[in-house]
């Protein structure tokens, strides 16, 4: 019951983050949203039992991603704040709605709590077997992964690491 | 459960491993290159793709041999099984990309565009492609799927000077990754419903829930089927999800434009054939309705819009499309019937017959479209061909031989491909079908012969006789002489149809003698 409370609200702030993130116009707004997107997926994956990768979505994606991706923002000058109509109205209900969100999560908590325990390494996504998997039943394509990086590098490098060659004549128009 | 790699393993992934490192090569070695010797390229690249071809052999010779050999063995705990249709894709990529090379020297020469991450770009894009043709497992095909994809998006782009092709590798590489989104999506729905990841086990899996529920599927699997063929469609540029074809077609570079009309599509199409038929075969009498509609809209949709076209690049592009639509009646009667009918077979052999004289025919078009790139001239315009037999007769036969193949008349390669496929239909009692495939082989021909007429018929703009690079010579004398050569002897290419379907009879142009 826990289980499933917890995951249907995590889930909605999944979806409503993920709108969200295609609503706003502005990109900071957007990375924001991108955040809380990963966060509660990573809940989700704790739920289901994937601990190992929860924790890899916390520190990769929710961290040291999303951090780039709002440095690249910043360094891109994103412009000034502009405050819409939607904003001002996040600003009235966005405070108590993360409020009463809380008090959901926590009274949930508190009503179910000491309905088990779980020891660290119990659950069936231990790095153990995402190891195994990863480096025994999905060699080949955790390999061909690999390549796929090496060309998305280079993709970056052809297409905008040099000068635009200049042609000895220039083409005609078509 | 503790099973480990043995040398098989590593032997079927032997071309893989080849073409990765040759890539891998052709990166290091650029560096130390000047400029007059990038060339030198073109030639590792070459090399890398015989090196491959030389293990595909290999594999072939300790595996696949005679009748009551193996007919395919796994590897990778199952990710990867390289079998007959594997091995006989495997090839197609090698020569499509092998003929590509050829044609590209030149043309990067002259768009003062030629680095040697071209050519390591074409080699991994194959690395992806045999992944999707051997993949039996959804990851594995998926991560194939995105090597290739990739990598021909940032082709697609090579040219940065020209909008066009800035503009086309944009529209490819957004509508790509939506596509791949959706197919995505289709197949993490099958690894839901099934648990498993693996192309057989999925399929047994909804084999087993059909017969649980009576013969009915079961409505999430229905929309797993519906995303997962609407990702397949797009790759192979099916109406109504070929909007991007036509751009991506014609801003690429002209050899792109070629490689990704043979190499790429049969890569597409080897993965549309192993997800469809080899997983989801238990789905068929839900996806032939669909595969039926959209067979019918790409043949319509695409002569039509071939009708007017007068760009060269584009009127393939959309003659490509038209194919499509042809080889999609294949799959409509392989699906329509049982494996045990003729009509199975028949429809089988006509798209991978039809996916090989396919490969030497389009690229030999493109190889002579190829050559019209002069220093002033893209010549790619249907004006830029006028007058073609008077400034080089021979590449302008050669043009028309492809042509006339690639609209089907009888004693070219082209015929064979329409002929199964037309076969297949009738045995499978789809006369409406194809009488109305034929309907539109005769609209092609039209727009066909609008290129021969203005190559033939006009005066040429420029009296400048084309100068020829070796590459461009042994391009187009390969294709031409395949194209011929397939269509007056097509019994020993389908036979090797034959054998890479497994099927121990030597057909002798199966029903033309009946």
């Amino acid at each position: 019951m826990l289980h499933l409370a917890l995951f249907t609200i995590f889930g909605a702030v999944a979806v409503a983050g993920a709108v969200n993130l295609l609503v706003q116009r502005h990109p900071i707004n957007s990375a924001l949203s991108l955040i809380a997107v990963m966060a509660s997926l990573s809940v989700e994956y704790l739920l289901l039992g994937a601990e190992f990768v929860a924790a890899v979505q916390v520190i990769v994606y929710a961290g040291a991603i999303m951090v780039l991706f709002v440095f690249v923002i910043m360094l891109l000058n994103a412009g000034e704040e502009e405050l819409t109509r939607g904003s001002r109205v996040a600003i009235l209900v966005g405070i108590p709605g993360v409020l009463i969100g809380a008090v959901l999560i926590a009274w949930t908590l508190v009503q179910h709590s000491g309905t088990g325990e779980v020891a660290i390494g119990a659950l069936p996504g231990r790095p153990e077997t995402i190891g195994w998997l990863l480096f025994h039943d999905f060699l080949l394509p955790f390999e061909v992964t690999s390549i796929l990086v090496l060309i998305a590098i280079m993709g970056a490098v052809v297409l905008a690491g040099r000068p635009v060659p200049t042609s000895q004549q220039p083409r005609k128009e078509a | 459960m503790a099973q480990y790699f043995t040398g098989t393993d590593y032997l079927l992934s032997l071309p893989v491993v080849l073409l990765t490192l040759f890539a891998l090569g052709i990166l290091l070695i650029d560096l130390m290159l000047p400029k007059q010797l990038k060339w030198v390229n073109a030639v590792t690249a070459f090399a890398g793709v015989l090196f491959a071809t030389a293990g595909v052999w290999r594999i072939q010779a300790v595996y696949a041999k005679g009748a009551g050999g193996y007919l395919g063995r796994f590897a990778f705990m199952q990710s990867m099984l390289v079998d007959r249709f594997a091995i006989y894709f495997f090839y197609l990529f090698l020569a499509g990309t092998a003929l590509a090379i050829l044609i590209s020297v030149r043309y990067l020469e002259i768009e003062n565009e030629h680095h040697g991450e071209f050519y390591a770009l074409m080699l991994l894009s194959v690395v992806g492609m045999m992944c999707m043709a051997a993949g039996y497992d959804i990851v594995l095909i998926f991560i194939g799927l995105e090597l290739m994809a990739i990598s021909t998006y940032v082709l697609v782009g090579f040219l940065r000077r020209d909008r066009r092709s800035n503009e086309a590798a944009l529209k490819y590489l957004l509508l790509g990754a939506f596509s791949s989104g959706i197919f995505a999506y289709g197949l993490s729905l099958f690894y839901g419903l099934t648990g498993s990841t693996n192309l057989r086990a999925i399929g047994n899996a909804l084999q087993h829930q059909m017969m649980v529920r009576n013969g009915h599927a079961d409505p999430v699997a229905v929309l797993a089927l519906i995303t997962t063929a609407t990702g397949l469609l797009f790759k192979i540029a099916a109406v109504p999800f070929h909007q991007w074809a036509p751009d991506a077609y014609e801003g690429a570079p002209t050899s792109i434009t070629g490689f990704m009309s043979v190499a790429v599509k049969a890569a597409a199409w080897a993965m549309l054939l192993r997800i469809l038929v080899f997983g989801l075969y238990p789905l068929r009498s839900v996806y032939l309705p669909l595969i039926i509609f959209v067979s019918i809209a790409t043949m319509t949709g695409a002569n039509l819009a071939a009708l007017t076209q007068n760009n060269l690049k584009r009127l393939l592009a959309y003659s490509s499309i038209a194919h499509v639509g042809y080889m999609l009646l294949g799959l409509v009667a392989l699906a329509s019937v049982d494996y045990t009918q003729p009509a199975f077979y028949d429809g089988f052999k006509g798209i991978l017959l039809y996916l090989m004289v396919y490969t030497f025919m389009n690229l030999g078009a493109f190889a002579v479209i190829t050559s019209l790139r002069n220093r002033e001239v893209i010549g790619d315009e249907i004006d830029d061909i006028a007058g073609l037999y008077f400034r080089a007769p021979t590449e302008a036969i050669m043009m028309l031989i492809f042509l006339l193949s690639l609209a089907g008349i009888p004693p070219l390669a082209g015929f064979y491909g329409k002929y199964f496929i037309f076969l297949s239909l009738i045995e499978s009692k789809h006369y409406v079908l194809a009488s109305l495939a034929v309907l539109y082989a005769v609209f092609g021909l039209y727009y066909y012969m609008r290129i021969a007429n203005s190559m033939l018929m006009r005066e040429p703009l420029e009296k400048e006789l084309l100068p020829l690079s070796w590459g461009m010579r042994a391009a187009l004398g390969v294709t031409a002489v395949a194209t011929v050569f397939i269509g007056i002897f097509p019994n020993w290419f389908i036979e090797a149809v034959n054998w890479s379907l497994g099927l121990t009879q030597a057909t002798p142009i199966a029903g033309l003698m009946k």
